[in-house]
Formats: C-alpha cells, structure tokens, sequence
C-alpha cells in the first residue's frame, strides 16, 4: 500500500513515511505531489485546495512539505488580523529575521514584494517555495487587492514560489468582480463510513484488541454518522466514551465478544452524550467526572442551558407570560381572548383565511409597553397597582435577555420590547403559576 | 564539413521525461515567453512601432492595452519589450518602471517605487514637495544627462490601469499624461487593463489629456488555430538533448490532438472559454498525469484533466453532508418549492422537516432542537444557506431569516450521487409537495 507513492526527485523512503502518516489519502497526495514536480521545477502559481472540516486537507500539506523537506512558509488567516503579520511570517519563514525586520511598521503589499524581489535575487530558490494559507476564506474579509495578487505572487516577484489557498468555502464564492488568475482548484473529498472507521481505529488504546476496538467504533458511528460526519468530533467522541465501554468488561460481567451486552451498556449513555457534549452544553471535563461517578449519585448533568432557568418573582413571571402572549398574538385578537365581556366576534373573520405559517414559525413581533401593561393586568388574577417596581421588573426582564428592547435607547414614552423565550420555557413558567397558556394562543386555538 | 559522426545523445527515460517537465512546465506554469506571439501580430507591430518612437526619437505617447483576463496583454507588451530592447539605442536609453495597481494602491506609494526604479533616492534625499506634479517635475529633470538638451526616455507600465483610477483625484494619472502631453521629457504611458470601459473612469481632465489610443486583444481563434496552439504547446523545441525521444513526443502529441475524444473534450473547453490561460491549466493538469512508467500524454489523461475542471464543487461539498444536514436541505427545497422562493428560518424548516418525520413512523432520525441547530449552523458555516440581512443583533437565532444558495438541479443531482442515501429521504425529496 505504501508503495503506490512513488515519484522521481523524492527519496523513496521518504515517500514511504508520508503514506504511513495519510491513510486513505493515496490518491489526493498522489495528485499533489505530480502537481508539485521535483522540486526544482516550477508548479503552478496557485492551487486551491477545498473540502469538508478534517477532511485532512492542513494534515497533509503539513506531513508533505515537512517529510519531504521543502521550503514552506504556513499561515493560518485566522493569526493575521493584519496583513504586516501574513508578509512577516513569509519572509520570516523564507529568509530568516534579517528580511523580516526589513519590513516597515505598517507595511503594504508593494514592501513585501519589493524586499521579497531584493531577497531572492540574493538567494534565488533552488526548490519550489511553497506558502500555505489555511483559512483563506477569511482573506475575502481584508483588503481588496490581497487575494489577487497573492493569486499571481510568482509572477509578481519572478520566483518560483507556489501558493497553496486551503479552504472549506467553494471557489467561486471567492472570484473577485474583474476577475483574477484563476487558480488550480482540487478536492479533498469527504471520508466514507469505511475510511472513517479505519482512521478511528488508530486510536486503540495498545491494551486492548483491534475487534474489540473496531466493535466500539462501530457502534460510536451507529449513533452518530447520521448527525455528524467530522472526524475530530467523532475521535473527540471516541476518546471521550471509551471508558464506559469498558466498564462491564473491567467489573467482570461481560466477555469481550459479548457485543450485544455492551452495545445495551453504552447506547443509552452515546445518547445522552449526543445531547450534551456533542452539542457543548457539558465540558468533556465534566462529562468525565460524571462518568467516574456512581451511577445512584449521579444527579442531573447541569448543562449551559439550564443555566437560563432562574427562579423569578411572582409579578415577573407574569410579566413574562404577558410578553410571550403580546408577541405571539396579532393585536387584533386582544379584545377576544383578555376582555370578560367581548361581543359577538364572528369566527370567520377572526381566523384569516388565508394565513399560511403560525406565529410560531415566524417569530415573535414587537409589541408597545402599553400593551404588555394592558394584557398583564388582565392575566394576574389579583389587583395591581403600576408602581416603579413593576416597571422595574421589565427592565431586569431584559437584563435577564428575557425580554429584547427593540425600539432606540432615546424614545422613553413608547419603548418596544420583543420576548425571546422559547415555547418550552414559558410553558414551564406558567405551569408554576397555575396559568394555562395555551388557551390564550392564538396558533392553537 | 566534418566527416565525423555526430553521437546521437540518448538520454535515460527517466533523465528525459525530467527534461520534458522542465521545459513544458516553464512553458505552461511560469508564463515563457514565445518567440512570436499567435495571432497578435498587428497588435505587436503597432505597439513596437508606438514604443520605438519614444525610446528612439523621442516622441510621447500613451497607448491602453485592453483585453479580458487571460488575452495576452502582458505577455504582449513583454515580447515587444524585448524585440524593442534588441535595438541598441532603445537599450542604451530607455528607463522602465512598472507599477502595478494591485501593489501601488496609493498614489504615495507609486510615487516612491517610480523614484525607487529610477534609482533615485539619493538625489531626492530628505526633499519635501509641494505636490506630486513638482516631484514628478523633478525627477523627470534629474534623468537629465550631462550634455544632453532632454532627458531620457521613460515608459511607464500601468499593470491592472483600472485601479489606478479608483485612487483619489486619479493625480497619478492625471501628472503622467500630462507630462505625456507635454514637451517636459518623453514620456511613454502603457496601460493594461481587463475592463472594457475603463474610459469611463477616467476623470474628464484626466481623460482629455489621454491620446485615446486602445489596442484590443480580443483575439477570436477558430478550433483549428485552438488545436495548433495545443499542438504547439505540448510539443518539444528543436534543441531537445534527445532527438529521438522528442521526436517520438512530437508524434504522440500529433496523434493526441487528431484522436476524436480528446478533439471533444477540447471543443469543450473551447466552448467555454477560449484564452490560453484555462488551456494552459488543462495541460498543466495532463502534464502532471507523464511519468516514466507513461511516457506521454494520452487522451485518457485529457479526459480525466477535463472532468477535474469541470467538477461542479457545490456537489462536492453536498456529497460530504450527514444524512441530518441532507434532510434539511430537502425540507428547505419544499419550502422553496411552496412558497416560490420566499427566506424561512429554522424553524420553518424543523417544522418541515417534522411533516416527513410524522409521515413515516420511524424515529430514528428524531433529534432534538439543539441538535438540529447545530446542523443547520455548520450548513451556513459552509455558506450553502446565507442569512438575508446582517443584522444579527435582534433576532434569536432559530427566527432568522435565510435563503438557500443552492439549485433545485444540483439538490437532485447531488442526492443520486450520496453515498447509501436511504430510500425513504430519496423518495421525500422526489415528491412534489409535503
């Protein structure tokens, strides 16, 4: 297998280490490497190079040029809030200090390239330079000429100098509007569910065997393959769960061919992982500790979210139930569900016929103080006087971001408020207050 | 006439097919020049006259080269450089500075790269101008040799000429054509631009002192002229080390550009764009596929060249989608399809989604809201649905407004190629309405 990498001007068992480093990515190193030549010959000014998050695009550049000892420069245009920074890694990279100290304070694209020409006419490149930018969808966001002229950098300081564009984005989200150098574009495409789990079984912990381990992947990939495809995820996940694969085999119940006994073991607990490490909701830290824990002391795993879940005052829950109702209503509804005493309102003009999606799929819509006043007088069952303590529990509301002030900080007599809870929540709230909100939804009459 | 017998050199395979690299790769990757370039020969012989009367009688002029991207307009102005430079007393003469517009992006800038390449940073020192006309003025006095009545020729090279006129006031511009109009010292201006209006962007001023001279390259090759230039280009020069191994080379390029499916795939390529540039990436392409084991250029690899450049890369990206990420891009196609092309949130398309959940009874992909967020943000991570206004300040995540930016064709297409797409999803997508 690690022979198919084969190529004049690099050292065979080199190239034998590179393939060991890539699985299942023969064919994508194949490729640049013929694109790349020997290393004294000229390539072509730039390659694009796209695909999926950890479909090993950065991986593999960095075990070529690395193996293969080519002169390299690698940016990441996350680092490079300025461009200064992006020309002095390069020149830093190429030719040492001396020429990235050179460089002005804030130095522009002509600085660079007139000290990279005066460089290399000191030392001209005997192999091709190659400058790897990852993330270069962030390249967009910067000066206009930048992306351009890095396109045709060989050309601009006539040097044999490649540049290497890595990149999630498509290129033609990237085009300029006159145009430029159009650059080779090549595709990193995803892995398969059989590569995924090959590359995830190189993660074997040396104790245990390749079927058992293969075992475990597999069910990992069962669970998962259907949400998530990214290979850090997925090692993230694995490394994370392994420990409570093991457990039945550590405590003696099960064999390690018993793999119908440990899939009812772990399935339950990759659910739950699913809903709180996966999504972030829980530090890996946490989801470890959980894990060391007795299953009897294991109370709720505290996720970020429930974090939203504060204890309010009585008048404020109210309050909150008003907003939820005064944005997910249409004004016009008003008389009918908080009057005691609304008259005749006939149904067909009250339901508009031709209203496609609930309120619940738009969002919510802003609604005055005064109304919000209005419905929660009539929703608290007992009396209230408008005090500044009321008033003031609006205000905490949208601390809390509970609520969200949509009109200007200056228009004091008519502020709008929008509220940003969700369905489940306010049904709990209600639930605490005796209060059956549903009735009063319009959607769900 | 030497009686001897000349040894025929012949190299090993493997020193040869390096050679072959070597030089093609010059040729298509670092942009050498040829000795006459194809079908631009009134172009090279007005430009080379225009430019001889500056460096040689001293006349000013300005001339812009106009062409889109990949036309040949550097490559021209190079070679007439260089048959105008064969003349010795355009080589003993004439100064140059090239500016680009994609590095010079201020007029200060280009006015201290023109003293730079005129090597005149000492003479100018610590100097303070007034205005960039009397440090032009100056410089242009300081070329002034000894016993000479005028100074030396200069010409000026405006790469990418466009951008020079976004600059404030355009008083490069405006200085250089007019000491082109004026007697002060000759002067020549080329500019090369992409963009065919560029007189427009000029201001009035600036544009009245320009000699409006344009020289176009829109060149309109026929297929047969297209398929020489292929000929020419993949074939090796005379003075190759090994005769007989170029011309066997030769001989299979003849054969390459005659057999019929490498005569299709290039009539492709020469349907969607004819400039040498994109044929140059279609051979580098092929030229990468040579190796020792293959020691020529077949059709096969022209084929297979082709279908890399003509991928389509949005397919590519749907390809590597999970099933969750695929299933709400369908939901999103029958909201399109519903309400004719109308933004939808997330929660549109959870609902969406959840119709074709409840229609048939497994759970299996039942996920929770979170989950189903998250999949729908990598899903704009990747820029296949954009959010309809940048304000995203107000408005909770799950409500904000987004379109697809995909096809309804290239949903379909993508899906028949998914790998293990399961049946049910396929059959969701292909119905008409939910």
């Amino acid at each position: 297998m690690a022979a198919l990498l084969q190529h004049p001007g690099y050292e065979e068992e080199r190239l034998q280490r590179v393939a060991e480093q890539l699985p299942c990515r023969e064919v994508q190193t194949g490729m640049l490497l013929s694109l790349m030549g020997q290393p004294h010959h000229y390539s072509y000014p730039s390659i694009f190079i796209y695909g999926h998050r950890a479909s090993g695009k950065s991986h593999v550049m960095h075990v070529l040029l690395k193996e293969l000892e080519l002169p390299h420069a690698t940016v990441s245009c996350v680092e490079c809030v300025s461009v200064a920074l992006l020309f002095e890694q390069v020149l830093l990279s190429f030719f040492g200090c001396d020429a990235a100290s050179l460089l002005p304070r804030s130095a522009s694209l002509s600085d660079f390239v007139r000290i990279y020409r005066q460089q290399c006419s000191q030392s001209p490149a005997k192999q091709t330079r190659y400058i790897v930018m990852e993330k270069a969808e962030l390249l967009r966001d910067t000066d206009a000429n930048l992306l351009p002229a890095l396109l045709r950098l060989q050309e601009l300081v006539e040097d044999n100098v490649t540049i290497i564009l890595l990149s999630e984005i498509v290129w033609d989200k990237f085009r300029p509007n006159t145009g430029c150098f159009e650059p080779l574009l090549l595709h990193f495409p995803d892995y398969s569910k059989g590569e995924l789990q090959k590359i995830l079984s190189q993660d074997r912990p040396p104790s245990y065997s390749d079927e058992f381990y293969s075992s475990y992947i597999n069910i990992l990939l069962g669970v998962f393959y259907s949400v998530c495809r990214d290979l850090r995820e997925l090692r993230h996940l694995a490394a994370l769960n392994f420990s409570k694969f093991c457990e039945p085999l550590e405590e003696g119940k099960v064999k390690e061919t018993d793999t119908h006994k440990l899939w009812r073991n772990i399935e339950p607990h990759l659910k739950k992982a699913m809903q709180t490490v996966y999504l972030r909701e829980v530090s890996s830290v946490q989801w470890e500790q959980m894990q060391q824990m007795e299953e009897k002391e294991n109370g709720a795993l505290r996720g970020l979210s429930a974090h939203t879940h504060v204890e309010l005052p009585y008048y404020s829950k109210f309050l909150l139930i008003a907003a939820y109702l005064a944005s997910y209503n249409p004004a016009r509804t008003d008389k009918r569900f908080f009057l005691k005493h609304h008259g005749k309102i006939k149904k067909t003009n009250f339901l508009k016929k031709n209203e496609k999606t609930s309120n619940h799929l738009l969002g919510p819509k802003p609604f005055p103080l005064d109304r919000l006043l209005a419905i929660f007088y009539s929703v608290v069952d007992s009396r209230v006087a408008p005090t500044a303590s009321i008033f003031s529990q609006i205000s905490s509301l949208v601390t809390l971001q509970l609520l969200t002030q949509v009109s200007h900080d200056d228009q004091l007599d008519a502020p709008k408020y929008k509220c940003a809870v969700s369905m489940d929540f306010i049904c709990a709230i209600s639930r605490t207050v005796n209060f059956e909100i549903v009735k009063y939804l319009y959607d769900f009459l | 006439m030497s009686k001897r017998k000349i040894q025929e050199a012949h190299l090993p395979i493997g020193e040869c097919i390096t050679q072959v690299q070597e030089i093609l790769r010059v040729r298509l990757c670092h942009q050498q020049l040829p000795d006459r370039p194809e079908g631009l020969e009134t172009q090279h012989k007005h430009l080379l006259e225009l430019l001889k009367r500056t460096a040689v009688h001293g006349e000013s002029n300005s001339v812009l080269i106009v062409g889109p991207r990949g036309a040949g307009k550097t490559m021209l102005l190079k070679c007439v450089l260089r048959d105008l430079l064969e003349e010795k007393e355009a080589q003993k003469n004439l100064l140059q500075v090239h500016l680009n517009g994609l590095l010079q992006t201020d007029d200060r800038i280009a006015l201290k790269e023109i003293t730079r390449q005129l090597h005149l940073e000492n003479v100018v020192g610590d100097k303070v101008f007034g205005s960039f006309a009397e440090n032009l003025a100056f410089l242009l006095e300081a070329l002034k040799k000894g016993d000479r009545s005028s100074s030396r020729p200069v010409l000026f090279v405006l790469d990418e000429f466009d951008l020079f006129a976004h600059h404030k006031n355009q008083t490069l511009l405006y200085n250089l054509l007019d000491v082109s109009q004026s007697a002060q010292a000759p002067v020549a201006v080329v500019g090369i631009t992409c963009r065919l209006d560029v007189l427009e962007l000029l201001e009035k001023r600036v544009k009245s002192r320009f000699s409006h001279r344009q020289i176009h390259l829109l060149s309109n090759p026929t297929f047969p002229q297209y398929l020489a230039q292929v000929r020419t280009q993949l074939s090796l020069p005379a003075d190759f080390p090994d005769a007989q191994f170029a011309e066997d080379w030769n001989a299979s390029v003849k054969t390459l550009v005659e057999d019929k499916s490498a005569v299709d795939v290039l009539q492709r390529h020469f349907n969607s764009s004819k400039d040498f540039r994109s044929m140059h990436m279609l051979l580098m392409l092929c030229l990468s596929r040579v190796s020792v084991a293959k020691p020529a250029v077949k059709p096969a690899d022209l084929l297979e060249a082709s279908r890399l450049c003509f991928s389509d890369a949005k397919a590519n990206i749907l390809h590597g989608l999970s099933v969750l990420e695929l299933c709400l891009i369908i939901a999103m196609k029958h909201l399109n399809d519903v309400y004719e092309g109308e933004p939808f949130n997330l929660q549109m398309v959870h609902n969406e989604f959840k119709k074709f959940l409840q229609r048939k009874s497994n759970s299996m992909y039942n996920f929770e809201q979170p989950v189903i967020m998250k999949a729908f943000e990598h899903l704009q991570q990747l820029e296949l649905i954009r959010p309809l206004d940048s304000s995203a300040a107000r408005i909770q995540r799950e409500y904000q407004l987004m379109r697809l930016m995909l096809d309804h064709s290239q949903i379909m297409e993508a899906l028949q190629k998914y790998p293990q797409c399961p049946t049910d999803i396929k059959q969701w997508a292909m119905s008409a309405f939910s």
